[in-house]
This record gives structure tokens, C-alpha cells and sequence, in this order.
């Protein structure tokens, strides 16, 4: 554990309250009569698939394309993720089996 | 008797949720017994946070000892979709009590996409199927992290690169997302400005920039991303 007990404790509560206060959001402001504006209900289909894009790309902020391994076992990994989901579409199989595969390839191949 | 009658229904209407979440709460579990969290950690975390992408990434910024600063902001931004997502269950969930609060906290994106599309059976009452939907969502979460946590705890090998389930989980939902969408502006959005953002503000402040322009590209692009999609 880099943080302390308390610390740790506190975090869970920050993101426990926050995520809790922003599930509670429209029913505190469009609970009433208030209807959301065009702007706000397309935000509200729209914005989620670009979040997941964002957190996509988030997760290989670290990956360094111009050194070794230049980002091979995370390609590798990629491809295999897409191609198993589109081949099964059973998310179990497509995290574990690409999950695996990249373990191996950052424990056994680009070590 | 009709609770238990409704619960069966509610039992099989979950089922795909059931695999879906023993898998990514066992990835997340695993992953925070590598930063030092047992299983009751693990258990407290999926029950009180209960968020499939942010408890991934708190996995890495309690791991590096984040501000709690930077934890709230990251917490904004990971479930800022939820602020949109209830606006489709007031209707639902009025009328449901006391109930009805921890529908609002267990309102994930997969107990929404439920709620959504579940068929009330005609001989149960829906309140009682719906709060029985969300609640047993919560436990296979809760069961699927505390699992995976035990198992790191017992089973001590080299996990190097199991983070890389969270990955596979963003990627999974991102291609699901992407066959179901007959419009792809929005998605591309995100992995362009989310691209840029990540080489002109580097890794530690990619997410505030790009989250902006998102919204702005999105707002202006209005037009064009409805007539693509109403096609």
C-alpha cells in the first residue's frame, strides 16, 4: 500500500460521494417539472462512447512508441482484444484472453 | 411467494451482467491485491464505490499515492456520464420509496442498459423486480473483486500486465459501442482529442483538455452527428 489506512479510507469515500452525488444529479435538478434542454439529452447520448474513446487512449498514456518495446506487446494485445470481441462477443473471453496473452508477452517475450 | 417467484425472473434476466462483472470485478480485485489491498479492502471498494472504470483507474492513483484532489477530479470526469444517465429513470423510479436511493447508487451502466430494455414479467410487481435487478448486479460485482482479490492473495505468481484488463475492458465497450452506433463522429472525437490533448499536455493532464474539447466538438457538430445517426 503506498497510502496510508486513513488515506486509502478517504479516497474510497471521496469517489464513493462523488459518483453517488453525480448518479443523483437529474433527479435533484429534473425531478420536478424542469424538462433537460435538446442540449443536455444529446450530451446525455452522445457524450458516453466518446468517454470510452478518451479512456481508451488514457490507458496508453504511458507507452513509448520511439523506445523498446515501442508499444508491440500493447498493439499485439490490441488487435487480439478487438478480434476475439468481434469474433465471440463474450466479454469474459475477450478480457481474459487478451489480458492473458499481454502478460505473457511483458513477462516472457519483451522482457 | 411472488418475491421469490420475481427473484428467479430477476435471477435470469441478470445473467449476462452476472459473467460480465464476476470477470471485471476479478481483473479489478487481482489488480488491487498487486498494490497491497486484501479482499475485505477489495469488498468495501466494489460495495461503497460501485464504478467499473473509475475503480480501475483508482487501482493506478492510489497505487501512486494521488492527491485526493486529483481523485475527485478523475472521479468528475470517469462518471460525468452518469449526470446524463438518470434523466430516462425518473419516471421508473418514482414511487419506488427508499428504494428508490439505492437505485440511484446502483445506477451503473450495465444496471441502466437493464432497466432499459428488462420486460417486467406480468405476474410480479416492478418495483420489487427492478430493486432486485439492481441488488443482484451489486452482489456479483462485489463477489466478482473480492474473489479476484483473494486469488492474488493466495495464488502468489508473476502478475506483471494484468492491468491490462482494464484496457481490455475499455476496448471491449468501445467496439460494442462502436457496432451499435450508427454514428461514429462521437467516438472519433474522443480518440482524436484525447490524442492530441496526451501530446500537447502529456500524460499527467491529457484528461481536463481533452474532456473540453470533446464537449465543444460535440456541441458544435450537433447537426451533423443526429442527421448521420438518423439515417
Amino acid at each position: 500500500m503506498t497510502m496510508t489506512l486513513s488515506q486509502s479510507l478517504i479516497s474510497i469515500a471521496i469517489m464513493a460521494g462523488l459518483t453517488f452525488l453525480m448518479r443523483l444529479c437529474p433527479f435533484l435538478i429534473f425531478g420536478g417539472k424542469q424538462k433537460p434542454s435538446r442540449k443536455v439529452l444529446y450530451l446525455g447520448v452522445y457524450l458516453p462512447a466518446a468517454i470510452i474513446a478518451m479512456l481508451v487512449v488514457y490507458c496508453f498514456r504511458n507507452v513509448t512508441p520511439l523506445a523498446y518495446p515501442y508499444g508491440i506487446p500493447e498493439l499485439i494485445a490490441i488487435v487480439t482484444v478487438v478480434l476475439l470481441h468481434l469474433w465471440k462477443h463474450n466479454n469474459l473471453i475477450s478480457i481474459f484472453g487478451g489480458t492473458f496473452l499481454y502478460m505473457m508477452l511483458v513477462q516472457f517475450v519483451f522482457c | 411467494m411472488r418475491k421469490h417467484k420475481s427473484l428467479a425472473y430477476a435471477i435470469q434476466a441478470t445473467l449476462p451482467v452476472l459473467t460480465g462483472y464476476l470477470a471485471a470485478g476479478f481483473a479489478f480485485g487481482l489488480m488491487y491485491n498487486q498494490i497491497g489491498y486484501n479482499p475485505g479492502f477489495a469488498a468495501l471498494t466494489s460495495a461503497a464505490v460501485y464504478s467499473g472504470s473509475l475503480q480501475f483507474l483508482a487501482v493506478d492513483l492510489m497505487g501512486a499515492g494521488a492527491s485526493f484532489l486529483t481523485i475527485a477530479l478523475f472521479t468528475i470526469i470517469v462518471n460525468s456520464r452518469h449526470i446524463l444517465y438518470g434523466i430516462s429513470m425518473i419516471d421508473k423510479f418514482k414511487d419506488m420509496g427508499w428504494r428508490k436511493w439505492y437505485m440511484i447508487f446502483a445506477l451503473t451502466d450495465e444496471t441502466y442498459a437493464l432497466l432499459n430494455h428488462v420486460v417486467v414479467p406480468g405476474d410480479v410487481d416492478h418495483k420489487t423486480f427492478y430493486f432486485q435487478l439492481a441488488l443482484l448486479n451489486h452482489c456479483y460485482w462485489i463477489i466478482g473483486g473480492t474473489l479476484g482479490n483473494a486469488t492474488g492473495e493466495l495464488l502468489k505468481f508473476n502478475y506483471k500486465g494484468v492491468d491490462f484488463a482494464m484496457t481490455a475492458l475499455f476496448i471491449v465497450t468501445f467496439v460494442d459501442q462502436w457496432q451499435q452506433s450508427k454514428t461514429h463522429l462521437p467516438a472519433l472525437f474522443g480518440l482524436g482529442c484525447t490524442l492530441i490533448s496526451l501530446l500537447l499536455f502529456g500524460a499527467d493532464n491529457m484528461l481536463i483538455p481533452a474532456m473540453a474539447a470533446i464537449v465543444i466538438l460535440l456541441l458544435a457538430f450537433q447537426k451533423k452527428v443526429e442527421g448521420v445517426s438518423e439515417i
